[in-house]
């Protein structure tokens, strides 16, 4: 025992770190790797001020040549002269379908969650838990190829349907006969993108449910939706805003999955089920290849505001998060 | 006291008593068969009316379960039972209905896919063919997007790695807590923000064209985070005792770090960077902008065009030719393959690598 830490211990090393006593690194290989890490942290600091600015930069000259009002003109007109290029359509768009995705995925992901945490048996639910974490991987591309080739002709009879039955709601009625490219197919392929997003943080927050929580509700008699209702709920409830919060940040960018669906246009119409309307993402991807250096210009100041909601929806749900900091929600 | 419950415990045992102080209870078969008796009442109904879609059907068969169960449940074992069944129905409800289209998606995926695909369809480009010609291959996307990602992967570790290090092992104070929110906030971007920045400074600015090393660099700022994140996690369960150990025997920092965290929980993060990988491989958006596509094989993503799998599936969907949709579909189904194959692998390499946190 006595032998070995001669051999193989650097016995010189305790007696060089004396002067420096009060936690500051004096070998160089700690100075440059805290160099090394603090840098990298602050690229990603500057990464971040450089998007804004450069988005912000680029927008600005756009903005400065347009002759209509960015915020409320209904029409993208670019390269057209004068310019008139306004984002209504697309805050509208973005908005509306990202409400009928959070309406269906939000209740139907806690429900999941509960499944998978408190309701189905142990055997099945390690497997369903990694077969949400495998859903939440496939790429948007692949949704949108199945929303638009096999989504969009199951749902024109229920468009019908709605539009039978439901068309004196207003939002519910259509026009024509056209197939189901509209901002309802939208929310409810979001809806089915999130889902997964929503269902993973939500379940991880259930699981954390201190144990002693429900125990002592079910030996009070509760059954299970009691215990639920009395200590799940009221433990997870930051937990499932937050991760409804991630979910859309998600359906606010969602890009391809919009573009193959929709059939966009610069008419309003309050109808949800009449083709038309458009996203932030969707109409980047779209008018993109015809645009000339000023549209894209123009792109970039619609793709600024889409930054900025995204920003301020993610970092509220960070911030709700942050208050709870067992658990992260890293792996959203 | 207690002698007083324990001699009355006798007493009780005898059956006429304990009955009483117990509910009532359905019998187990009870959900089946309530189960059963509604999907043959909306079967019924169905066929009377002559409805062709089996969703009608099924959503029919559901009220009637429901509602069955909680009348049928009140009058037997009371009101708050009830409400625990219906509870009980709706969350697997829920379920289904999620399984219900992601099946779906992963079986039209399949199926669809595995007509086109095979060794041609690998191992050959787009040249020369346009939307109404059969043939033709996805050998350039694989190209395209395994570059890409290589590339993103090539910048993204390292920097993700040294920042996950710096908050973990570093990071005090306010520029920590900075970092540490950006980077939350990071993984929020939108893929086609991340794509419109590196169009703005990179080709608009700079005056670079479009290539393959564009997109790797909008992909690159998608992943940084993603990396940071799993990894900083993955450091934190190393134990301090080890850190400790190491620091007491004279050992610096740095080599502590390299020698002995890094590689505790290396399994973590490897998968971490693995799921990375994954996200980034699917990404559309900014390959959209940035590198454009191509029907030809461009090995150099610095200069010129280049195909990636994600845009290729989008770029033949938007032709909209039964041929371009079979393509579309075979580079689908090899994309969501490869993405769930990197998963896979991950979470196998999280599971057999896993740091040891426990005694």
């Amino acid at each position: 025992m006595t032998t070995a830490p001669t051999a193989s211990a650097p016995p010189p090393a305790p007696l060089t770190p004396e002067p420096a006593a009060k936690g500051k690194a004096t070998r160089p290989g700690d100075k440059i790797f805290i160099g090394l890490s603090r840098g990298s942290g602050i690229f990603l600091l500057v990464v971040m001020a450089a998007i804004a600015a450069f988005l912000t930069y680029r927008a600005y000259i756009a903005i400065s040549e347009n002759e209509a009002n960015f915020l409320t003109a209904f029409e993208w007109n670019p390269q057209g002269d004068p310019p008139q290029f306004g984002i209504a359509i697309l805050v509208y768009g973005t908005i509306v379908s990202s409400i009928i995705a959070m309406i269906i995925a939000v209740p139907i992901s806690v429900g999941i969650a509960l499944f998978v945490s408190h309701y189905a048996s142990r055997r099945l639910a390690g497997p369903l838990g990694y077969l949400i974490d495998l859903l939440a991987a496939v790429p948007s591309i692949v949704y949108g190829l199945w929303g638009a080739l096999v989504l969009v002709p199951y749902l024109d009879g229920m468009n019908l349907w709605l539009d039978q039955y439901f068309g004196w709601t207003y939002i519910f009625e259509k026009s024509g006969s056209g197939p189901a490219r509209n901002l309802f197919t939208v929310g409810i392929l979001l809806a089915v993108m999130i889902l997964p997003v929503i269902t993973n943080v939500t379940r991880e927050v259930f699981l954390q449910v201190p144990k002693m929580h429900e125990e002592a509700a079910l030996a009070l008699g509760a059954t299970r939706w009691e215990v639920i209702r009395m200590s799940v709920l009221p433990f997870g409830r930051s937990g499932i805003i937050s991760a409804s919060m991630l979910g859309l940040g998600r359906a606010l960018g969602e890009t391809m999955a919009v573009a193959t669906v929709l059939s966009p246009s610069f008419l309003f119409s309050g109808h949800l089920l009449d083709p038309g309307g458009g996203t932030f993402a969707q109409n980047i991807a779209a008018k993109f290849n015809e645009a000339n250096e000023f549209g894209r210009d123009a792109l970039i100041a619609s793709g600024l505001v889409l930054f900025v909601m995204t920003l301020l929806v993610n970092g509220a749900a960070r911030l709700i998060i942050a208050r709870r900091k067992e658990y992260s929600g890293a792996n959203a | 006291m207690s002698h007083t419950v324990i001699d009355r415990k006798p007493s009780t045992g005898e059956a006429p008593p304990a009955r009483s102080l117990a509910h009532r209870r359905m019998p187990r078969w009870a959900p089946a068969g309530i189960a059963l008796a509604s999907v043959a009442l909306a079967s019924a109904i169905g066929m009377a009316a002559g409805w062709e879609s089996r969703v009608q059907w099924g959503m029919i068969a559901a009220v009637f379960f429901v509602t069955g169960t909680y009348v049928i449940t009140t009058a037997v074992e009371g009101s708050r039972q009830a409400k625990d069944r219906i509870a009980t129905s709706v969350v697997w409800v829920c379920f289904v209905l999620a399984i219900v289209p992601l099946a779906s998606l992963a079986w039209t995926t399949v199926e669809r896919g595995s007509r086109i695909l095979d060794g041609y369809f690998l191992s050959h480009s787009m040249a020369g063919l346009n939307q109404n010609t059969p043939g033709g291959g996805i050998y350039h996307a694989i190209i395209g997007t395994l570059e890409q990602v290589a590339i993103a992967t090539l910048i993204a570790v390292p920097i993700g790695l040294l920042t996950a290090i710096y908050l973990v092992e570093y990071g005090r104070g306010s520029l920590a807590k900075a970092v540490t929110f950006f980077v939350d906030v990071m993984t929020g971007i939108p893929s086609i923000v991340a794509g419109l920045f590196i169009l703005s400074t990179w080709v608009l600015t700079f005056d670079m064209g479009p290539s393959g090393f564009a997109g790797a660099l909008a992909l690159t700022i998608l992943m940084m985070p993603v990396v940071v994140r799993s990894t900083e996690e993955m450091l934190k369960l190393v134990p301090n005792e080890l850190r400790e150990a190491s620091l007491a025997l004279g050992v610096p920092k740095w080599r502590t770090i390299l020698k002995v965290v890094l590689p505790t929980a290396i399994g973590g993060i490897t998968t971490g960077v693995m799921l990375a990988v994954a996200r980034i491989a699917g990404e559309t958006a900014p390959v959209l902008l940035l590198v454009l596509g191509s029907s030809f094989i461009n090995n150099d993503p610095f200069d010129g065009t280049q195909a990636s799998l994600p845009l290729y599936v989008y770029q033949e969907y938007m032709l909209g030719t039964p041929h371009s949709y079979d393509r579309a579909w075979g580079a689908a189904l090899v994309l969501i393959i490869f993405v769930m194959v990197l998963n896979l692998v991950a979470r196998g390499i999280a599971r057999w690598k896993a740091p040891k946190t426990g005694r």
